[in-house]
């Protein structure tokens, strides 16, 4: 589905970030990204999500070369990857419930269609009650909570999740990890950057360890 | 999800009513304070505007009036003589006018009005048969086919030597340059005021959209067309420019509406007049309206289109930032 070739990243004049970076994430796989902090790893989220693109190498999404597909054709490619920022990026204006279905609303679909499936899965990362709160009244682990919501709720074929569960207690780590399993026996593949051992330890998955802008991939 | 359905049931404690989820919000904020700036900054300049607009209009309409009644009458003035029968020679010269084609009406000044006339230099009480005073008759013409004052002329000093017309042509002439000079004014002004207008309205809307960038930047990433990101923007800034720009227009309509109606309150009192020779009528007329109504669309336009290369621009720079890693000014460190 994704597929890295020789991949290197710098920015500006500065030493490369990432070097020579060589994998594919297959369909319907499930691996943890891991590495020391500052090794690149929201960068390499943001290469798999499109938002930046490589200094040399090749990459492959969705069978198509990044470097070639034109801008007004991002936001359709988008549509098949989920992400969970590490900063959550939700909208403050707009209610947990809202903030959900935004990726929905912004395909234009309607409320009534889409209405149900929200609230099932807000209530699943416990959030069923904190449907019409707003953003800066949730605490971090809510936040964080919505934000895998919306990178769920339209059944992405990749999902890419930045310390999904860096600001929740355990029990709610492990619920987050079965809730993205599920999602992966569902059919997506699943890249969840974290420094959190033993998280890990809960999985058999695929390990990809970034240090010192190089990447080894243990399966 | 029908999986997870499943499972979420098994875990889940005893079913609770159903919350209700409050009606939809637009996905651009309603109201905040730089949406409320900008609307109050639009409703000023929409108001300053419509009236400076109102105020070159009556300018324009004053100046053409000043040149258009005094070019609609000619004068024939004839000077006292021993051997001239005035009356008389008022007459034949009021009907020696009227033969020429081009002229409407002829009116003989009396004794009483041309009393009145040098009432403010000789005083009242004043018998104007003890002093050697021209006599006047006010003769209208046709503006758009006047007569042959040259032929006028002649005819008139055959007949009456103590004749002389005069057709206002200096008082025209410079009139009609004072009225151009004031119109060219009045519209420069109406330029500069547009032009401030234009660049307020912009860089106002520019500016309450920064403080949206966050927006752009998320609906960007759940995969937003640039499309629909511009047009939720759209409709979001034309709603502010039209509420702003309608509480100006609406405004300034007032202000002549309340100008007009003291005007016609006062009428014939000095400070009226006054008012009324300087700007002449405060009536806003059917050019006025649509004067203000073209000022309303015009900012709702350029608010709208603002916000839209605005938003493209940001989702531009959002993609440049993509494809130049070099440009590392909005992420966060990796």
């Amino acid at each position: 589905m994704i597929h890295f070739e020789n991949v290197g990243l710098r920015y500006g004049m500065g030493p490369e970030i990432l070097r020579d970076l060589t994998f594919d994430i297959p369909r319907r796989s499930f691996q943890f990204l891991t590495g020391p902090s500052g090794a690149g790893k929201t960068t390499l989220l943001r290469l798999l999500f499109l938002s930046l693109q490589p200094t040399r190498g090749i990459i492959r999404s969705f069978d198509r070369e990044i470097s070639t597909i034109p801008r007004d054709e991002l936001p359709m490619l988008r549509r098949r990857i989920g992400i969970v920022f590490q900063d959550f990026r939700l909208l403050d204006h707009l209610t947990t419930y809202e903030n959900v279905a935004l990726p929905l609303r912004v395909r234009g679909k309607e409320e009534i269609s889409y209405r149900a499936d929200v609230l099932e899965l807000l209530k699943w990362v416990g959030l069923g009650e904190r449907i019409n709160v707003l953003p800066p009244v949730l605490s971090g682990g809510e936040k964080q909570r919505a934000a895998i919501a919306r990178a769920l709720i339209d059944r992405p074929e990749l999902l890419l999740a930045d310390e999904p569960t860096g600001n929740v207690d355990p029990p709610m780590a492990r619920r987050l990890l079965s809730l993205f399993l599920e999602l992966n026996r569902l059919g997506t593949a699943v890249v969840i950057a974290t420094h959190d051992l033993s998280l890990m330890d809960q999985v058999e998955a695929r390990r990809m360890i970034l240090s010192q802008g190089r990447l080894d991939i243990y399966d | 999800m029908t999986d997870m359905r499943d499972t979420a049931e098994t875990e889940q404690p005893a079913r609770r009513p159903e919350m209700r989820v409050r009606p939809t919000a637009p996905i651009v904020p309603p109201s905040n304070v730089s949406g409320n700036a900008l609307m109050l900054v639009i409703a000023i300049m929409a108001f300053l505007a419509c009236l400076t607009f109102g105020a070159v209009s009556m300018v324009r309409a004053t100046a053409a009036s000043w040149q258009s009644e005094i070019s609609r009458e000619i004068t024939i003035q004839i000077k006292p003589d021993d051997n001239l029968d005035m009356e008389q020679a008022l007459k034949d010269a009021r009907d020696l006018a009227l033969t020429f084609t081009g002229t409407r009406d002829g009116t003989i000044v009396d004794k009483a009005a041309t009393a009145r006339l040098l009432e403010p230099w000789l005083g009242d009480g004043l018998d104007i048969d003890e002093l050697p005073v021209p006599r006047l008759v006010i003769v209208t013409i046709d503006e758009q086919s006047p007569p042959d004052f040259t032929a006028m002329r002649a005819a008139l000093s055959q007949k009456i030597p103590q004749a002389f017309l005069d057709d206002h042509r200096t008082w025209v002439d410079r009139l009609v340059a004072m009225a151009r000079t004031t119109a060219f004014i009045g519209t420069g002004v109406l330029v500069l005021v547009f032009s401030a207008m234009v660049l307020t309205v912009v860089f106002a809307t520019r500016g309450a959209l920064s403080g949206n960038r966050h927006i752009v930047e998320v609906l960007h990433f759940v995969g937003a067309e640039a499309g629909f990101v511009a047009s939720e923007f759209q409709k979001h800034f034309l709603k502010i420019s039209l509420k702003g720009s309608l509480a100006g227009g609406l405004l300034a309509a007032l202000f002549f509406a309340i100008a007009g109606f003291w005007q016609g309150r006062a009428i014939a009192t000095p400070q009226s007049d006054q008012a009324t020779a300087l700007f002449g009528s405060f009536s806003m007329g059917l050019t006025g309206y649509l004067g203000i109504a073209g000022t309303i669309a015009v900012i709702a336009l350029l608010t709208t289109l603002t916000a839209r290369f605005t938003v493209m621009r940001t989702i531009h720079e959002i993609d440049q930032i993509r494809s130049d890693p070099s440009r590392t000014d909005q992420l966060p460190d990796s």
